[in-house]
């Protein structure tokens, strides 16, 4: 037997969708996690309820890594359909958990084979009927923890974790998992290398928390009041956990009235007008999407960024164009969102790269948002979105509301009512507005998507037209020097690397094989750092995850004309988030190789 | 009449707006007029009034009325989803949506079905002339079959009848009249903002360029020969007393939510306005007779509004704070240790 490897290895699940096996995962996610090892799962899911396959990933490192591996070591193979293309992608002497049925009379040699019956042993150990295929799930897990060597009291905790709000379903779990864990015992003597050992040091104060759990918590914490949404893979969880956790924390225990309301609406049409006419009305408001429903939401974004509106948009990226692959990855409406809406606009996006930031820019959204009085993005997608990343708990908000230039009863008292809405006063290009319901006769003016002069009346006014898109930009440069900065890690060598969002994962551990700076954009429009880091650069090379290098583009549009040719792409479009080897490889093609 | 001050110490000129910039003779216009009216003897506060609108010749009108109120000019078609946001974030405004028959009938006919299903509290007036005026005189969703274009093109297509509309969606308040019938229409406005939901007024606003040839069921000289309203309106808003001097069976009273009354005189046949299939009845009647019918067609007095289902508190959200909006740092770390 080869060299133990410990705490440094892939766990790919075959399984059915629909069939309960993400529960599973999960159990077996919580237990490593509990041994204080670092997890980093993976869901690759179909868009449908049930019966096609689905997969998950669960690798393991003691380094941590967060992005998804491209070698399976360990296969736990469910899944009759599929079973043998996924024994294709077991790295040579890897293990393969499979069901006994499966025949592997000619199936390659160079992995461990531990055929278990599992559709037997459900039959016959599963005395609950109803539960049994959900059970039999579990069995799995069972098998796999005796395989690495999972103690038993971990996989009590994982089970435990995972039905805290149903603490009936615990033993019934445990009892399945138990046939698995007693079957190894009983049957196999270990044949691969692979094992988990307790670790220390690595996870104490981490958890888990998928990025839509983090953006709730933001906007909750962020003071959301009107909540408009149309559901949508992979942007629904969002406000369902932004519903779940308002019916907790923003509930009146005296009266049962709610500070927050959350509509479903009638499509995403509604839902981000919703959101406007309430951002309009002084409320923080949002809305939260993907995909076709950005698309939908254009004509009133134009709205909102040319009448000046807060409203936060959070967009779930997943694979386009049309709908695309609802339940796959990508980085594709960054180009798209940034100037969304038809003329002359442009729009403040927020990249977040962690679960943190999804829950910081989640919450500080609304804050821009009231500051710049316009739309911001909040730019995630459903590798950040939807699987549970580890991350440190999230910080405790020291900072008060943001509500920005918004002039009260009082102020228009002293002002003796002289205030134009859209007056630049300050000569930031922001402008001070009033809220409906100011009790003042100078309060009020009508907010229009038409031409508008400073003081809100109707124009077709060229000059008026003109000034006001200029002092639009204006606002925008002011945004530009106040959204968050590019995070960079830099220590004087040639070649450097520019990612945004949920690559930085795979950047992160690319940068173990590659020397290279880094640095990540957090936010369009881009931060006057990004040319100046290209300036201290030979070459640059941008990574992101869709086809026409969209980020790469905008980097461009950005630098002197002599730096324009420092700055290579290198672009992951496939649906499945990035891998380190998907940046490692084609660095090694151009700088390694001689040309 | 413009030096007599209201119950809030405002004279009707208060309630002018910018000077419209609509045809002259435009029913929109008298519309507007109409409005002033209403929300003058009202004693609506302006500063409590949100005037929402989409886009159309109708949605310009916001502007010609109440001018230091706040008001919203949207996309077009979506004044509903608009109306819905700024009514949650604040519930003591006075939502007010003018819509035109274009905006509500066909881009925005559902945002309009939704609004209605969610019975949300505002009141929504369709300035309808089943024509497309600022595009130059396309028919509308409206336009009744048969009815004939200015340049003679013939519409084909059945009509979309907003009120039949709401009143198959349950619309907790349905009336219908006729721009040139001020008698008519400011009660029925009054009655609009006073009810508690939402609150369909359909007004038939003849587009002098564009439809009011021979061959339009939607000019001046067809309304006013086919117009056939189902009952005398008058409204007695809360801060006036009732004062009943009718003959006993010749009239219906109808409480509304704020203590307001809408009182119907009997003219022909009885309705009842809180019998919904009979609404439905009267104006499927008309129709086949070839009549407008105009009035309080429905209202549901008792039906919960969108913010008392959605059970949110009567202070505004918007006027909440970090204090009350933010958990605890004691709830907060109990919060992240959950997902330990």
């Amino acid at each position: 037997m080869t060299e133990p490897i410990v705490n440094d290895l892939t766990i790919q699940a075959a399984t059915v969708n629909g069939s309960g096996s993400q529960t599973a995962n999960l159990v077996l996610t919580r237990a490593i996690f509990h041994m204080g090892i670092p997890v980093a799962p993976k869901n690759v899911f179909p868009s449908n309820i049930e019966g096609l396959p689905t997969w998950y990933q669960l690798r393991i490192t003691p380094e941590g890594h967060m992005a998804r591996s491209d070698k399976v070591d360990i296969l736990v193979a469910f899944n009759a359909a599929t079973w043998r293309e996924d024994l294709k992608t077991v790295r040579p002497g890897g293990a393969v958990i499979h069901e006994e049925a499966y025949s592997t009379a000619d199936a390659r040699t160079d992995v461990t084979y531990y055929p278990v019956p599992f559709a037997k042993l459900a039959k016959a150990r599963i005395q609950n009927d109803t539960l049994r295929k959900q059970l039999a799930n579990m069995i799995y897990v069972g098998v796999v923890a005796g395989l690495l060597g999972i103690p038993w009291e971990a996989i009590e905790h994982g089970v435990k974790r995972q039905f805290l709000t149903k603490p009936k379903a615990v033993q019934v779990n445990l009892d399945a998992i138990k046939v698995g864990y007693d079957y190894w015992q009983d049957s196999f003597s270990k044949q691969d290398p692979y094992r988990l050992e307790p670790m220390t040091g690595a996870v104490e104060g981490k958890v888990l928390v998928e990025g839509n759990q983090a953006a709730a918590l933001g906007a909750l914490m962020g003071g959301v009041t009107v909540v408009a949404w149309y559901p949508i893979t992979p942007s629904s969880s969002l406000c369902e956990y932004l519903i779940a956790y308002a019916d907790r924390f923003r509930v009146d225990p005296n009266t049962g009235e709610k500070m927050i309301s959350v509509v479903q609406a009638e499509d995403e049409l509604a839902a981000v007008g919703m959101a406007i006419g309430a951002g309009w009305a002084g409320s923080r408001a949002m809305t939260s999407t993907s995909g076709p429903g950005i698309s939908l939401m254009a004509e009133f974004s134009g709205l909102a960024y040319y009448a000046e509106v807060p409203v936060v948009i959070f967009d779930i990226q997943r694979i386009g164009p049309s709908t695309g692959l609802p339940t796959r990855t990508s980085q594709a409406d960054l180009g798209f969102v940034y100037t969304l809406s038809h003329g002359d606009t442009k729009h403040l996006v927020l990249l977040p790269g962690t679960v943190e930031e999804c829950y910081e820019f989640g919450r500080d959204a609304f804050d821009y948002a009231d500051r710049f009085q316009t739309p911001v993005f909040v730019l995630s997608d459903l590798d950040l979105g939807m699987n549970l990343w580890m991350t440190p708990e999230f910080k405790y908000p020291e900072k008060k509301f943001d509500r920005g230039k918004v002039l009260t009863k009082g102020d228009l008292e002293k002002l003796a009512g002289e205030w134009a809405r859209y007056r630049d006063v300050d000569h930031d290009g922001v402008t001070y507005r009033t809220l409906p319901g100011t009790d003042h006769p100078a309060a009020g003016y009508f907010t229009r998507g038409s031409g508008h002069d400073e003081s809100a009346r109707y124009t077709e006014g060229a000059d008026a037209y003109a000034r006001n898109m200029d002092r639009l930009a204006r606002k925008f440069e002011s945004a530009r020097q106040a959204m968050p900065a590019p995070v960079i890690d830099e220590s004087g060598r040639k070649v450097g690397l520019i990612a945004f969002g949920s690559t930085d994962a795979a950047v992160r551990e690319a940068r173990e094989s590659v020397e290279l700076d880094y640095m990540r954009v957090r936010a369009l429009p881009l931060s006057d750092e990004v040319a100046r880091f290209i300036a201290r650069h030979e070459r640059v090379y941008v990574v992101e995850q869709n086809r026409d290098g969209q980020l790469f583009d905008l980097v461009r549009l950005a630098l002197p004309p002599e730096l324009v040719d420092r700055v290579r792409s290198i672009r992951h479009y496939n649906g499945q988030p990035i891998p380190a080897a998907a940046i490692i490889e084609p660095l090694k093609q151009q700088e390694l190789v001689p040309a | 009449m413009s030096t007599t001050l209201n119950r809030v110490g405002l004279p009707r000129d208060a309630y002018k707006g910018a000077a419209t910039t609509l045809c002259a003779g435009c029913g929109h216009n008298s519309i507007t007029n109409h409005m002033i009216k209403a929300l003058h003897e009202l004693g609506v506060e302006p500063h409590k009034l949100a005037k929402m609108s989409g886009i159309g010749c109708s949605s310009k009108t916001p502007a010609y009325f109440v001018e230091t109120a706040h008001g919203f000019n949207g996309v077009h078609g979506r004044m509903p989803a608009l109306t819905t946001g700024a009514h949650l974030a604040n519930r003591q405004l006075i939502m007010l949506g003018v819509s035109g028959d274009g905006d509500t009938a066909s881009i925005g006919l559902g945002q309009f079905m939704h609004m209605i299903r969610r019975n949300v509290d505002c009141t929504y007036i369709i300035e309808d002339n089943g024509t497309y005026g600022l595009t130059k005189g396309q028919f509308s969703a409206t336009a009744d079959l048969g009815s004939v274009q200015k340049k003679g093109a013939v519409n084909t297509f059945q009509p979309i009848d907003p009120c039949a509309v709401a009143l198959a969606l349950g619309c907790s308040f349905v009336a219908r009249s006729f721009s040139g019938d001020g008698k008519q229409v400011v009660p029925l406005i009054k009655a609009a903002i006073a009810h508690r939901g939402t609150a369909i007024l359909d007004i038939i606003s003849p587009c002098v360029t564009f439809n009011d040839h021979d061959g339009s069921t939607k000019s001046y000289s067809w309304v006013k020969d086919h117009e056939e309203s189902i009952a005398d309106v008058s409204f007695i808003p809360f801060f006036e007393e009732v004062q009943v001097d009718y003959e006993p069976g010749t009239v219906r009273d109808v409480q509304l939510h704020d203590g307001s009354h809408i009182v119907l005189k009997k003219l022909g046949e009885d309705h009842d306005p809180t019998d919904r299939r009979a609404a439905i009845q009267v104006i499927e009647d008309g129709r086949a007779e070839g009549h407008l019918v105009t009035g309080l067609l429905y209202v549901d007095t008792k039906m919960d509004d969108f913010a008392t289902t959605e059970r949110i508190p009567d202070r505004p959200l918007m006027d909440f704070g970090e204090d009350d909006l933010r958990m605890n740092r004691e709830e907060f770390a109990h919060f992240m240790s959950e997902f330990a």
